[in-house]
């Protein structure tokens, strides 16, 4: 199965392991909408009901209705880290596993760790407390979420660099979405909620247009009651983890990957769809020597890098070898009952009279197999 | 791509008249959860709270019956504009608010009904005509008694709920929020007589959770395509799977809609159906292509003819317009769409569909 990994609860078998810990995930799709707000509110409502919380980080951004919430919870201090002359803060992951509570307030999933800290991100921090058997409250915005971020790209006109794989957000016992309207929401930028006022001038320029909120928060919508229904199945479908239905499904995709910078995005997609169909994914490269090394120079790298990528949002990962490529990938289709092959639209292929020649080759192999051609998604 | 500069003059009055009703008009906000015990009358009298402090004339209209302290607490804070009854029937007392004319009126449990003897049936007409009296109305609303829902609430919930909002009602709010929780948050009270497992409940209150989330989705997509269209940003981008699938005589008709209709479920998206019009078809074609047309109905795609001499080019304008998101088509190696000797229809797609995923589809 792809979706395993040393984090995952389904391989997670020792028996005297502490039962692990539960992910909430306060979901949002702006910067404003209440997320951290709600999140401490539930904080305060565990800790009436006699839960030991603490406060494992908080992002308080000067906003005073939040600050308010943190009164009579415990805070675990910041661990201070140098880096270039500079100090920063973060997360002390130690000092919270040694004060060990039942329940720690995590804000801003997806952020990126300062060089210098055990791990790259705060999600990876995350698991590692959820692996010590504490639950765990934390906020992310929609747009952090990995597979949308070529259509988030699209929408914004914004490259969002601080990504959360799937998987990570796919572990959580619980995804609430924090929703808001987008009036609503420019009324507390203008009254200065939000930001201060010169920073509040820039956001609506750019991320806080009333038609890109709009979109962005139909996105969150419509992922939550994905997750939702990922969880506990759809409307008149049975009920069944979601490994099981993934066991069940008759689905299975491939992704071929090449060094074309356009495998990102399709990976991506396919990864989404893989999700949606309860389906297993495949990502293969074919090589036409021997393994990575067969790949002339000039493509290794990036073929590494792309299979890297795909490894990180749970894909299975291959290279074949083989010299007819098209051949090669829709044998490796028959023989392991793929239904869909994902292929990009290479860039560099626009010359040819034909559309992408690797296409028609895998069309006429695959007689039986259903092929989706993945577009670039740019912004207006 | 603004379409303003292709308007008629009867065409731009109309839009002014409009523009101006909308002007007089009192703003609607709804707050829609999916069960009780969500939350919803407690963020709309919080709501109201905030605008109150913040110097809005504010008035309660409604509220339900069951209170709780925290309820309580902000109702205290509000002008309550008192129920009246007839026959331990309650209903909110219209002539008093347009009398006292506040700016915002605060109007709890959307779906009830008011005793024969009123001039309106409902609790939403009543809202209708505050809203017609220039005077804002937050109120609140549970996934159960949206009427179109009706049907699939019951299946889940196995009960029926008598007193119903059209969802066209819920469409024309301004603003439409989401109040979210866990299905835990709101088992107490829906465990109320029944006798269902807690593990039942969980999965029943999830599904209702699902569809509100959805609706949600679908009232927002609507008000970003008219948002667009008014402001003339330009087409919004498609946050939804919108699924084209284009349909020949010869196309394997139930296998394209089969995949078509998976992934539209899938994905919680939005099926169309074109096929492009051909002056000669035979009768046999005709035939085969009505018949795959039923089966493109059956599924309940949009569907629709388009013509021109261009077939690609007719399909990718239908594309753009509807804001597709995948166009499905048929392919057979033997005779088909991909030709190694010229470039064909599916070439011409592939290489034009910007944005577009393009599926092709064995036949």
């Amino acid at each position: 199965m792809s979706s395993s990994s040393p984090s995952d609860p389904s391989v997670n078998g020792s028996p005297d392991a502490a039962p692990r810990g539960k992910l909430k995930v306060f979901l949002g799709y702006a910067a404003g909408v209440g997320k951290t707000y709600k999140m401490l509110q539930e904080a305060q409502e565990r800790l009436r009901q006699g839960c030991d919380v603490v406060v494992g980080y908080f992002e308080p951004h000067g906003r005073a209705d939040t600050i308010a919430q943190l009164e009579g919870l415990e805070v675990v201090p910041r661990r201070v880290i140098e880096y270039r002359g500079a100090k920063f803060e973060e997360m002390d992951v130690d000092a919270i596993l040694a004060r060990n509570p039942e329940v720690a307030v995590v804000d801003e999933f997806p952020h990126t760790n300062v060089p210098g800290c055990q791990r790259t991100k705060r999600w990876e921090d995350v698991l590692v407390l959820l692996d010590a058997g504490i639950d765990v409250l934390t906020t992310m915005n929609v747009q952090h979420l990995e597979s949308l971020n070529d259509q988030i790209h699209q929408i914004t006109n914004v490259r969002v660099r601080e990504t959360v794989p799937d998987w990570v957000v796919q572990q959580a016992s619980e995804v609430v979405m924090i929703d808001l309207t987008p009036r609503a929401l420019l009324n507390r930028l203008e009254r200065g909620v939000v930001y201060k006022a010169e920073k509040a001038r820039q956001a609506k320029e750019n991320f806080f247009k009333e038609s890109t909120l709009g979109a962005l928060r139909e996105l969150a919508l419509r992922q939550t009651a994905y997750e939702v229904e990922h969880r506990h199945g759809a409307a008149g479908e049975e009920t069944l983890p979601g490994s099981a239905r993934a066991a069940k499904s008759t689905e299975t995709l491939l992704v071929y990957i090449t060094a074309d910078p356009s495998a990102a995005a399709l990976i991506r997609r396919a990864r989404r769809a893989a999700d949606f169909f309860h389906a297993e994914c495949w990502a293969v490269a074919v090589s036409p020597g021997s393994g990575l090394e067969g790949f002339p120079q000039s493509d290794r790298e990036a073929v590494e890098k792309h299979l890297n990528f795909a490894r990180n949002l749970h894909l299975e990962t291959r290279v074949i070898e083989g010299s007819d490529p098209a051949a090669e990938l829709v044998r490796f289709a028959h023989d392991r009952g793929v239904t869909q092959i994902y292929l990009g639209r290479e860039r560099g292929h626009r010359s040819l009279p034909f559309a992408a020649d690797l296409t028609k080759q895998v069309v006429r192999h695959a007689r039986d197999v259903e092929i989706t051609i993945v577009a670039e998604r740019k912004p207006m | 791509m603004s379409s303003v500069s292709r308007l008629s003059p009867e065409e731009l009055l109309r839009r002014v008249q409009a523009e101006e009703e909308y002007e007089r008009r009192g703003r609607l906000k709804i707050f829609l959860g999916y069960a009780s015990g969500v939350g919803k009358s407690f963020r709309m009298l919080d709501e109201g709270r905030r605008r109150k402090e913040r110097g809005q004339d504010v008035v309660v209209g409604a509220i339900q019956p069951k209170t709780s302290p925290d309820l309580d607490k902000l109702l205290r804070k509000l002008e309550v504009i008192p129920l009246k009854s007839e026959d331990g029937v309650a209903y909110m007392d219209v002539e008093a608010i347009l009398k006292r004319h506040p700016g915002i009126c605060l109007v709890d449990g959307l779906a009830y009904d008011n005793p024969p003897s009123r001039p309106n049936a409902h609790r939403w007409q009543d809202v209708e005509q505050l809203l017609q009296a220039g005077i804002a109305v937050i109120t609140s609303v549970n996934l159960q008694y949206v009427a179109e829902r009706r049907e699939e609430v019951e299946r889940i919930q196995g009960k029926r709920v008598n007193v119903t909002v059209p969802e066209s009602f819920l469409l024309t709010a301004d603003e439409i929020e989401v109040v979210d929780a866990p299905a835990e948050y709101c088992m107490p009270q829906a465990k109320d007589g029944g006798t269902a497992t807690p593990g039942e409940l969980d999965q029943r209150l999830s599904q209702l959770r699902e569809i509100a989330l959805l609706l949600a989705a679908d009232v927002v997509d609507r008000q970003l395509e008219n948002y667009c269209e008014r402001s003339g940003v330009g087409q919004a981008f498609g946050t939804q799977e919108r699924i084209l699938v284009c349909m020949t005589p010869r196309a394997n008709g139930p296998r394209m809609m089969e995949r078509a209709r998976l992934a539209r479920d899938r994905f919680h998206g939005e099926l169309f159906v074109v096929y492009v019009s051909q002056p000669d078809l035979s009768a046999d074609d005709q035939r085969a292509l009505e018949r795959n047309l039923a089966i493109a109905r059956q599924a309940g795609a949009r569907i629709e003819m388009l013509e021109g001499p261009d077939a690609v080019a007719a399909i990718l304008q239908y594309a753009r317009e509807h804001r597709i998101t995948q166009i499905y088509v048929g392919h057979s190696p033997q005779q088909g769409w991909l030709s190694r000797f010229r470039k064909t229809n599916a070439d011409r797609l592939i290489e034009a569909a910007e944005g577009m995923d393009v599926k092709l589809i064995p036949q």
